[in-house]
């Protein structure tokens, strides 16, 4: 494409900071997101007579929370330009140490403590090897995704840890309220944390600058590393919140806990409109590519299609949701050219 | 030169390959025995391949996570092929292997060139895709080694000059490699466009065809691993290789490959690769549990890349100096 057609192309375009709020969400990700919920919501219902019932559809939710509520903070760290493919190990460490813990007699509330400060460890292990050595986040969280599935695998080898006290297994199996899972609430509560977080805080500007330009941001005072240590951190900790939820509805901790949800949070946050390059996103956009990639896997759940079938789905909805707008760009550009 | 030498990354990983051995050797002697070394190079020859291949889209600043969905979806059409026509000669299951890679990492190299996906979101998707499929033409089911004719399993293992197969085509990749890259125009603008993808354009690269290329190298040498790997152990599933991608992509980190692409040497793919396959291969006669090798191998990529990064820092004048870590 020559310079004078992207300028033809572009010129009679309205500017962004012209379009009211409502025009901008017409145009918008979330928008075509939203409307591929919808639909699968549609061809779900109709796709089996058991999809409406409101348990099933409570029991659906377990698909998505735990990987959404990792997702949220992933989102972030990938908006500043950095990635966490440990976080399906942290989980497995966090799990291991829990159940260890149980081994010794450790009661619930000392589980949670455990569970959410392994986390937190393994997030500052990587925030100090990405930010502290000025390493490359995609090959250090490689290294430690080995590392600390490696160590559970040490501790475990081909055992499982079970004997969770009973009161344990509210945060994965227990209801708040009729047929709302207490995971879901859960899931919605850190919803709007991370929400606000990222579009109302000085913190979510920074993150935002961060990706965009981190040299630029580093200058304008924005103390890029500790932003992102904390950021390293915050996804520790949501890692260590989904351990304690899937091990407690698991009711059992294995080495190989949680195997392979690094690619399918990764999966999410992208999906959600998280630019993979860093600088541009947003929560709700995550939200909405939670529900459907949960309600993808619940549907075909119930035609009885297995669950690698739905990874083909899930691949291509991936790559066809970020090449449509491409397509349909330089289609455009040809036309008027 | 000695400077250089000294300095140079594939120098001091050999340096550290040689005592892993030494030390290996001063409890358990028999691990250096010649036969043993065969064993341990001929096992390690697939992951040689696929790093290899690996190198050359990680140079132009792609990766390729699809790699072992590639290898496992073509070891599962070979195998199939193989049972329905037992007396296909291997040579054309090759061809077929290495068309049906070919197309798999064409697919890849198309969506990052022509429509300008990010490449980990391309391979990620791929990589659930081709899983996937292995499921849908397989229906689930193995297929074992009765169900393989004689000659589709024997080709990787017969020995030749001391050699099986396997080893000696890891051996003919590597000499391959060492002329494209070191040779050829195309091995030139890997590194181009790797290095500085900007300055590649003026130059005359085309930078998304380079890559595309590069995918296709990657996804050929997957498929023919598919086919050698299928038929070394006799047996295919839909969970072949599973995770070997980020063992594929360790090897070349290990072995000074930047993934900030532009750097890296064939010799540091090969250095890498033994290095994890020797790793892998001596637990069990050191008498520690495989279960420790995620762990050590983990921790093996966290010390190279520190290694590497500092090695490489540039010794500019620094007038901020946590400007540098920002970037």
């Amino acid at each position: 494409m020559s310079l004078a057609t992207h300028q033809a192309s572009t010129g009679r375009q309205i500017p962004d900071r012209l379009k009211t709020p409502l025009h901008r969400f017409l145009a918008s990700w979330e928008l075509l997101l939203l409307c591929v919920a919808v639909a699968v919501f549609i061809l779900n219902s109709f796709a089996s007579p058991y999809f409406l019932d409101p348990w099933n559809l409570s029991d659906a939710t377990y698909n998505f929370t735990e990987k959404a509520m990792i997702a949220f903070a992933m989102a972030l760290l990938i908006i500043s330009g950095e990635i966490d493919l440990s976080v399906a190990s942290i989980i497995a460490l966090a799990s291991t140490a829990m159940g260890f813990a149980v081994q010794l007699g450790a009661e619930t509330p000392a589980l949670i403590l455990i569970g959410l400060g392994v986390g937190l460890l393994c997030g500052a292990f990587n925030g100090f090897l990405v930010t502290g050595l000025g390493l490359p986040s995609i090959v250090v969280t490689i290294g430690t995704m080995s590392l600390f599935r490696g160590i559970s695998y040490i501790v475990l080898g081909d055992k499982a840890y079970t004997g969770y006290p009973s009161d344990f297994g509210f945060f994965g199996q227990g209801y708040v309220g009729w047929v709302i899972t207490f995971e879901l609430v859960l899931f919605a509560i850190t919803a709007v944390l991370f929400a606000i977080l990222l579009h109302r805080t000085n913190f979510g500007r920074a993150v935002f600058a961060i990706g965009n330009n981190p040299v630029g941001a580093l200058f304008s005072g924005i103390r890029v590393t500790r932003v992102k240590f904390a950021l390293f951190l915050l996804t520790g900790l949501m890692s260590g919140v989904a351990a304690i939820c899937l091990t407690s509805r698991l009711g059992a901790t294995r080495p190989s806990i949680a195997f392979g949800w690094e690619l399918e949070v990764v999966t999410m946050v992208v999906l959600g409109g998280v630019s993979i390059l860093g600088g541009s996103g947003s929560i709700p956009g995550v939200v909405i590519a939670a529900f459907v990639m949960g309600m993808v896997t619940f549907g075909f759940g119930l035609l009885n299609v297995p669950g690698i079938v739905m990874s083909i789905f899930i691949g291509l909805l991936l790559i066809a949701v970020i090449a449509l707008p491409r397509i349909v760009r330089q289609i455009l550009a040809r036309r008027k050219a | 030169m000695i400077h250089s030498l000294i300095k140079s990354r594939e120098t001091v990983l050999a340096a550290a390959i040689l005592v892993l051995i030494g030390a290996i050797a001063s409890r358990f002697p028999a691990f250096v025995a010649p036969s043993n070394l065969v064993n341990v190079f001929n096992d390690t020859a697939p992951l040689i391949i696929l790093a290899l291949g690996q190198m050359v889209v990680i140079l132009t600043r792609c990766i390729d996570l699809s790699v072992a969905a590639n290898l496992a979806l073509t070891g599962m059409v070979v195998a199939m092929l193989n049972t329905i026509f037992p007396d296909l000669p291997v040579p054309l299951i090759m061809v077929i292997a290495i068309g049906l890679g070919s197309v798999m990492g064409l697919i890849n190299g198309l969506l990052v060139w022509k429509l300008d996906i990010p490449p980990i979101v391309v391979t990620l998707g791929t990589m659930t895709i081709f899983r996937g499929i292995i499921f849908v033409i397989s229906g689930g089911e193995w297929i074992n080694a009765h169900e393989m004719s004689a000659a589709f399993k024997a080709f990787p293992r017969e020995v030749v000059f001391g050699l099986p197969v396997l080893s000696w085509i890891a051996i003919l990749v590597l000499i391959g490699f060492i002329v494209l890259i070191g040779r050829t125009a195309l091995g030139r603008a890997f590194f181009a466009v790797g290095g500085n993808p900007h300055a590649a354009v003026y130059t005359g690269i085309n930078v998304g065809l380079t890559q595309c290329a590069a995918y296709v190298i990657s996804g050929a040498l997957a498929g023919l691993t598919g086919y050698l790997w299928v038929a070394r152990y006799a047996v295919a599933y839909v969970d072949i290789a599973g995770g070997f991608e980020l063992e594929v992509v360790a090897a070349c980190v290990i072995g000074g490959i930047s993934i900030a692409g532009g750097i890296g040497s064939v010799g540091g793919a090969l250095l890498g690769a033994l290095f994890l396959g020797i790793v892998k291969n001596a637990l069990p006669v050191v008498n520690i549990s495989p279960f420790w090798q995620l762990a050590i191998s983990g921790s093996a990529i966290i010390i190279a890349v520190a290694f590497n990064a500092t090695s490489n820092r540039t010794k500019g004048r620094v007038i901020l100096k946590k400007a540098e870590h920002a970037t």
